[in-house]
């Protein structure tokens, strides 16, 4: 890609990051910005490609250091994003916990 | 772009295509973030967009040393997955802040190598290249550092308290100098190895001198602002390795870090350029209680005492802090607030945007303890709500509740919105002791004769009020 479109892609992209967040209630903030902490643990993929390309021990060192980072940036963000969400899920619609509210049908006479 | 692709599946047109894929997760995945309904989905949403990038990534022909990458990334998961299980909801902030670092840190190490290889093939790349290697090696190590810092300093491994040296702000602007003079050293020809380490070594050092001046209270927009930064470093990145993916899902991150943090910090009303530049805008914090609060009386009640004031009232309105997080109270105040409401007593909970050590702390928090939604209500819509409240019952929060922000314009804190609780009936303040709080300013508030004091860990006293209640 030439530099040119590489910048549109950016801009826009700056844009669609705008417009899709500044939506985001109150509520949301700390597990969104745990979510998008883990996004940019795709710098994992900057490690994948280079590590084939790096020659000698340090640099292949250095790269694997940053890949491990970047696995940890991945999975511990997704991880830890998903047990904030967790409870934010609806609890099922509970029956009144009075006690004569089941076992209604064998009333009678 | 290679005569060895021979396969669609290494076809540089087909691993894109996985990419537009991904990153069109990514925002569909934060789309759904913006529900709480939706918003577990939306994250394994990013996830699953997430590895599919990573699975085409891996089918580049470029890609070697698949043993290699599988250690390195056996060892991350290793890491990641055991903190991630393990930390509790209190910890959230800190772990953010560590995510948020390794992110930086690979950042910075993978523009190092690039530069090194560039060296070794030939000299300094084109500029188009080399700028983006210059940016995401300053602000890569800049929040690798910053994070380390802000991580150490909420785990309070490191004071919490401002920490700051004589001529901090000369000081900082010296190796912000010393970065960008090394970058333009670079950019104008230097091909020089130990120029670029400088460069690093001033920005990490720069990283630990912004963030340790900064107090605890203004953790929460540092840590979303080096959110920010690690999303610009790595769209920067995806510069110099013309990786779309990369460029989009970092620039999605620095726009939405960007914006968090202005939302914070309009919360407290201040610049975010004022808390970074100037730890807490520069007010000695010493000046800040100033010497004729220590004899003031303070009123502290029992747990008898407040069970009485919360029966007999008609509206309580419920101010949790980070003490409440600490305490790992949230599950006994929400007993408390079922058994008020058993007895017809209307019960809120205002929820300042910066109580606890992040924007919505509280509310994860307080989800955990199964509050439903409708009673948790945002500083705007509670605010006028206190005159008609007949107790406030402020458990562990400390400076959004302080009439200083209000009233006096020389506290460091004066200008931020805060929650007037002083404007209810009465005020019960559950707190551990007469300690000045997280940014270490005394709190007015705790002298009002309107305000009794309950000592004790908070889990504890709101557990004793609440048998006390029952016992009515």
């Amino acid at each position: 890609m030439d530099l040119v479109t590489e910048l549109a892609v950016l801009v826009l992209a700056a844009f669609v990051g705008f417009e899709v967040i500044s939506k985001v209630p109150n509520t949301l903030h700390t597990p969104l910005m745990s979510a998008t902490n883990a996004i940019h643990g795709i710098v994992v993929l900057g490690g994948l490609v280079t590590i084939g390309a790096a020659t000698g021990f340090l640099n292949e060192f250095l790269v694997g250091i940053a890949i491990a980072f970047g696995t940890i940036n991945v999975v511990g963000g997704f991880l830890v994003t998903d047990r904030m969400l967790e409870m934010f899920k609806k609890k099922p619609a509970k029956p009144k916990p009075d006690g004569d509210a089941d076992g209604e049908e064998k009333q009678g006479p | 772009m290679s005569l060895l692709a021979t396969s669609t599946l290494q076809d540089p047109d087909f691993i894109n295509v996985c990419y537009i894929v991904a990153f069109t997760l990514f925002i569909l995945g934060i789309r759904q973030l913006t529900h709480p309904r939706t918003a577990r989905r939306g994250n394994i949403v990013a996830a699953v967009g997430m590895a599919i990038a990573v699975a085409a990534t891996l089918l580049q022909e470029q890609v070697g040393d698949y043993g290699l990458i599988a250690l390195w990334a056996v060892i991350g998961t290793a890491v990641g997955i055991p903190a991630a299980r393990a930390v509790k909801m209190t910890a959230m902030p800190q772990m953010v802040a560590l995510f948020n670092g390794v992110g930086g840190g690979a950042v910075a190490l993978i523009s190092f190598v690039e530069y090194r290889e560039y060296l070794d093939h030939g000299g300094n790349p084109a500029l188009e290249t080399l700028i983006p290697i210059l940016f995401a090696a300053i602000i890569g190590s800049i929040s690798f550092w910053g994070s380390n810092i802000a991580f150490g300093k909420l785990q309070e491994l490191i004071p919490g308290r401002p920490i700051q040296l004589p001529g901090q702000q000369v000081l900082n602007i010296a190796l912000a100098l010393v970065a960008v003079g090394c970058a333009i050293a670079i950019a104008a020809g230097s091909e020089s190895e130990l120029l670029f380490i400088a460069l690093l070594a001033s920005a990490a050092l720069l990283g630990n001198m912004v963030v340790l001046p900064i107090g605890g209270a203004d953790m929460p927009v540092v840590i979303s602002l080096l959110n920010a930064l690690t999303g610009l470093s790595a769209a920067a990145a995806g510069m110099v390795l013309d990786n779309t993916a990369l460029i989009v899902g970092g620039m999605i991150v620095g726009a939405s870090g960007t914006i968090l943090t202005n939302l914070m910090a309009n919360a407290m009303n201040r610049s975010i350029m004022n808390i970074v530049v100037g730890g807490f805008g520069g007010v000695p914090l010493a000046a800040a209680g100033d010497g004729s609060d220590e004899d003031r009386p303070v009123q502290s009640t029992s747990a008898a005492d407040v069970a009485i004031q919360l029966s007999y009232a008609e509206k309580v309105v419920v101010v949790p802090g980070y003490g409440m997080a600490v305490a790992q109270a949230q599950h006994a105040v929400r007993e408390l607030a079922n058994e008020l409401e058993k007895q017809g007593i209307e019960v809120a909970y205002a929820i300042h945007p910066v109580a606890g050590r992040m924007p919505g702390h509280m509310n994860v928090l307080l989800a955990e303890a199964d509050v439903p939604y409708d009673q948790l209500k945002e500083m705007d819509e509670i605010n006028p709500e206190f005159q008609t409240t007949d107790v406030s019952l402020v458990i562990g929060a400390n400076d959004v509740t302080n009439p200083a922000a209000r009233a006096n314009e020389s506290s460091p804190i004066y200008g931020m919105p805060i929650l007037d609780v002083d404007k209810s009936e009465a005020v019960i303040v559950l707190k551990r002791s007469m300690n000045p709080g997280f940014a270490g300013i005394e709190n007015e508030l705790y002298y009002d004769p309107k305000t009794s004091m309950l000592f004790g860990d908070a889990k504890e006293s709101i557990s004793e009020v609440l048998s006390e209640v029952k016992a009515l």
